[in-house]
């Protein structure tokens, strides 16, 4: 069968099961748009390429699947560079397919030309320039292969225009042995000695925590997770990219560690003898000052990234595989010494049965969540608390609803007051910090899971850089909504000048009344709706969640000097988390 | 950097050399070095060509272990694709060669000590001119280093040098695994003793 490489190119999507591509065209793209008309899968126009990146993360956060990006050469291509950086630091898989000038025009300053694969070779996993339309089936099962397997990330084809036009013979790689990728082999089984020193490990330790990542979303490793910690008693952290990977509901779920993390996660692990880091990386909003994290822990550390063992603290126990497989040959190991299925007890002469109580340590956990809880307080008559507005949306809306947030203290308190209690339901740029994320990453959850119920936590700066992409919302039925915690400032910079630099506060005032947001929203055929006062928060969620036909946004005019607590502050030994505002500053 | 070197074979501790087969595609070795200076890993001397087989090319990179964790170099050097494997070569397991280009000034009356020298360590001259001369000589690196040392005082008008490249020694050809893109044998577990053949 002789195609375009153009049909080539979309026909090999529709043969890796893409049912959707978040896209806008330009002129090195054009032969690639004409067979969309003839194609099964749903185009969704953005407004702005950046919009289509992160839909496609969005998209691909919640259904596992890879996020597919359709995007221009030059200006087109540059401006989905921030999403693919994003993809790149939370482990997204993301395919992005740019159109480049003709072969013949490559090199020689043509109009809308740019050298992507090269500006994107340290943000991607892979990228490919496609010089011979007849590698065009062979590069796409590559592309779509890298970026879900191993540690999942985002990879680009970069297709110059006539390679799109040129015919080629129709093919397609019948497995991974016609690929042609002799470097690339991620191992995903645990070394046996490794794993079985792990589970040794575990059975010695007196004040174990998991402390659970990104990777375990990754990997569907949330049920082995489960089972791991119900065998074992071990509590468990759950990182700001693992929200909803152990439920917050379980009386082992210590919550998000970190920065912004609550007391009692932080202080576990900084008081463990051995953290099980489970998928995640010892990241620095995690550890704060390195060299004082959990000084007195024991390390075991499982990521399918071996780069990313040693990397920031040496483990005792490294084991390089995917996180399921190896959470799950560890509760074998764990079964041989003894420590079986919750409720049997170990046998005598077992490692199991020589193990140390938990019931102290769970005590002192205990302890420190009774003593130590997240608190805000919100007055009847008062400004309307941020966290007040998290915690009411979150119990007027369904259990499994789907949050994405933007990137800031609105990020912060959705983290921190949002129960989360099933995995994928949790959406944000983690690694990146990227503000504007949440509303197009918000439209790809949607289009993903349209039988799920999706609100936006957003801010008034984030929701300022990509609101335009509810337009996109609005004109293909994509029933959104974005609820903006509108503090009139950038908070947590406004946060960082409060505290750190004496209240000079540069170039972080915002103001709530411009943009008009409810004009604003409506202007982009959204239901638009404020709220000023507390005992209106409910009655606006409610109306909000009765709309189905349009997308919905609602300004809470919130407190502006709210800070998010607790905080450990830049480059500080977690031990010198700070709980609250001081005495008497709180609610100024 | 002349002081800090042992005799042991041209090699300091901080530098050690990575073998690295690559698919020969075009920008493979911009990934290569990117990588380096993205992650702010210092490399002492790179050298690229072809291998037998022209699918793949041999990077031999001399890379400076105190600018990062030789693991956590190899370790990412080994998430790249188009990567396929890499090995270690310890001084002592490997076989170094380097070669060296040296326009020296030399008029008629230091010709003869020139000549002397090239004599002395068995490399070549290759051009001869009313004032210059230029020689070459391949080598290990600490026989080139004492080549160029001994030639400076005479004036160096331009020089060149390539840059390490490196096989196993034959005697331990057989047990030198990758250490990664391969089996995870340690090379720190081969016998050290062997002496060198060449």
């Amino acid at each position: 069968m002789r195609l375009t490489g153009a049909q080539a190119l979309i026909k090999s999507l529709e043969m890796e099961g893409v049912e959707v591509i978040f896209g806008l065209p330009g002129g090195a793209i054009l032969p690639v748009y004409d067979p969309i008309l003839d194609s099964s899968i749903r185009h969704i126009l953005v407004r702005h390429e950046q919009g289509a990146g992160h839909a496609a993360e969005g998209y691909a956060q919640v259904t596992g699947r890879p996020g597919v990006a359709l995007v221009t050469s030059g200006p087109g291509a540059t401006n989905i560079v921030t999403p693919l950086m994003d993809a790149m630091m939370d482990s997204i898989p993301l395919v992005v397919v740019s159109g480049q000038v003709p072969t013949t025009s490559i090199g020689t300053d043509a109009f809308q030309e740019c050298a992507i694969t090269s500006v994107t070779q340290g943000i991607t996993k892979h990228n490919w320039l496609v010089t011979d339309a007849r590698d065009l089936p062979r590069v796409v099962a590559e592309a779509f292969h890298v970026a879900t397997t191993g540690r999942p990330g985002p990879v680009l084809i970069d297709v110059p225009k006539d390679i799109s036009n040129a015919q080629m013979d129709w093919y397609w790689p019948q497995s991974i042995d016609d690929l042609d990728l002799p470097g690339y082999r991620p191992s995903t089984q645990g070394d046996p000695a490794s794993v079985r020193a792990a589970a040794e490990l575990i059975l010695q330790a007196a004040r174990p925590v998991i402390y659970a990542g990104g990777g375990i979303l990754k990997a569907r490793a949330a049920e082995a997770l489960r089972e791991l910690a119900d065998r074992t008693g071990i509590p468990v952290v759950t990182t700001l990219m693992a929200r909803g990977a152990f439920p917050d509901s379980h009386p082992l779920c210590l919550g998000m560690p970190g920065m912004h993390g609550n007391y009692t996660a932080v202080t576990a692990l900084q008081q463990a003898d051995l953290l099980i880091a489970l998928g995640s990386r010892f990241d620095d909003r995690v550890t704060g000052k390195i060299s004082a994290f959990a000084p007195g822990a024991k390390v075991i550390h499982v990521d399918i990234d071996p780069a990313e063992l040693h990397k920031v603290r040496r483990a005792e126990v490294a084991i390089a595989g995917d996180c399921r497989i190896v959470v799950e040959e560890m509760i074998e190991a764990l079964d041989g010494l003894g420590c079986g299925a919750v409720g049997t007890g170990a046998p005598a002469g077992t490692a199991a049965a020589e193990r140390p109580g938990l019931e102290p340590w769970l005590a002192r956990i205990r302890a420190w969540q009774e003593e130590f809880p997240l608190a805000y307080s919100q007055e009847d008559d008062g400004t309307l608390k941020p966290q007040f507005v998290v915690e009411t949306l979150r119990d007027m809306t369904p259990d499994d609803t789907i949050v994405a947030s933007g990137v800031g203290q609105h990020q912060m308190w959705a983290s921190q007051y949002w129960k989360f209690d099933h995995p994928y339901t949790w959406v944000n740029s983690g690694g990146a910090g990227t503000m504007g994320f949440c509303v197009p990453a918000a439209i790809g959850a949607k289009v993903g899971r349209p039988d799920r119920m999706v609100w936006g936590i957003d801010g008034d700066g984030c929701f300022q850089m990509t609101a335009q992409e509810l337009v996109t919302a609005s004109a293909e039925r994509i029933p959104v909504k974005i609820a903006i915690l509108n503090n009139a400032y950038l908070g947590m910079v406004r946060q960082w000048q409060e505290l750190f630099y004496e209240e000079r506060y540069s170039e972080v005032y915002l103001s709530p009344d411009l943009p008009d947001y409810v004009k604003w929203a409506e202007a982009m055929g959204c239901v638009g709706l404020k709220v000023e006062h507390p005992e209106e928060v409910g009655p606006a969620i409610e109306k909000a969640n009765g709309v189905d036909d349009r997308p919905v946004v609602i300004d809470f005019r919130t407190d502006a000097f709210e800070k998010v607590y607790p905080m450990v502050p830049a480059g500080a030994s977690n031990d010198d988390i700070i709980v609250g505002p001081a005495e008497g500053d709180g609610g100024r | 950097m002349e002081s800090s070197r042992n005799s042991l074979a041209g090699v300091d501790a901080r530098h050690h050399i990575l073998s690295v087969l690559v698919e020969n595609k075009s920008g493979v070795l911009a990934r290569v070095s990117s990588l380096f200076s993205r992650r702010g890993y210092n490399i002492f001397s790179l050298a690229v060509a072809p291998t037998d087989d022209d699918r793949f090319s041999r990077i031999t990179i001399v890379v400076d272990v105190e600018s990062a964790p030789l693991e956590q170099i190899i370790g990412q050097l080994d998430k790249l694709i188009n990567v396929v494997s890499i090995s270690e070569l310890a001084p002592e397991v490997a076989i170094e060669r380097e070669l060296i280009l040296i326009t020296v000034a030399a008029g008629a009356e230091e010709r003869g000590q020139v000549i002397a020298l090239v004599g002395i360590f068995e490399g070549k001259i290759v051009a001869v001119g009313h004032d210059c001369m230029t020689v070459m000589l391949a080598g290990t690196p600490d026989k080139v280093d004492d080549f160029e040392k001994m030639l400076r005082p005479l004036g160096i008008v331009e020089l060149q040098r390539t840059g390490r490249v490196a096989l196993p020694k034959l005697s331990h050809r057989a047990r030198l695994h990758a250490v990664a893109g391969g089996t995870d044998q340690n090379p720190a577990d081969l016998d050290r003793t062997t002496p060198e053949a060449g």
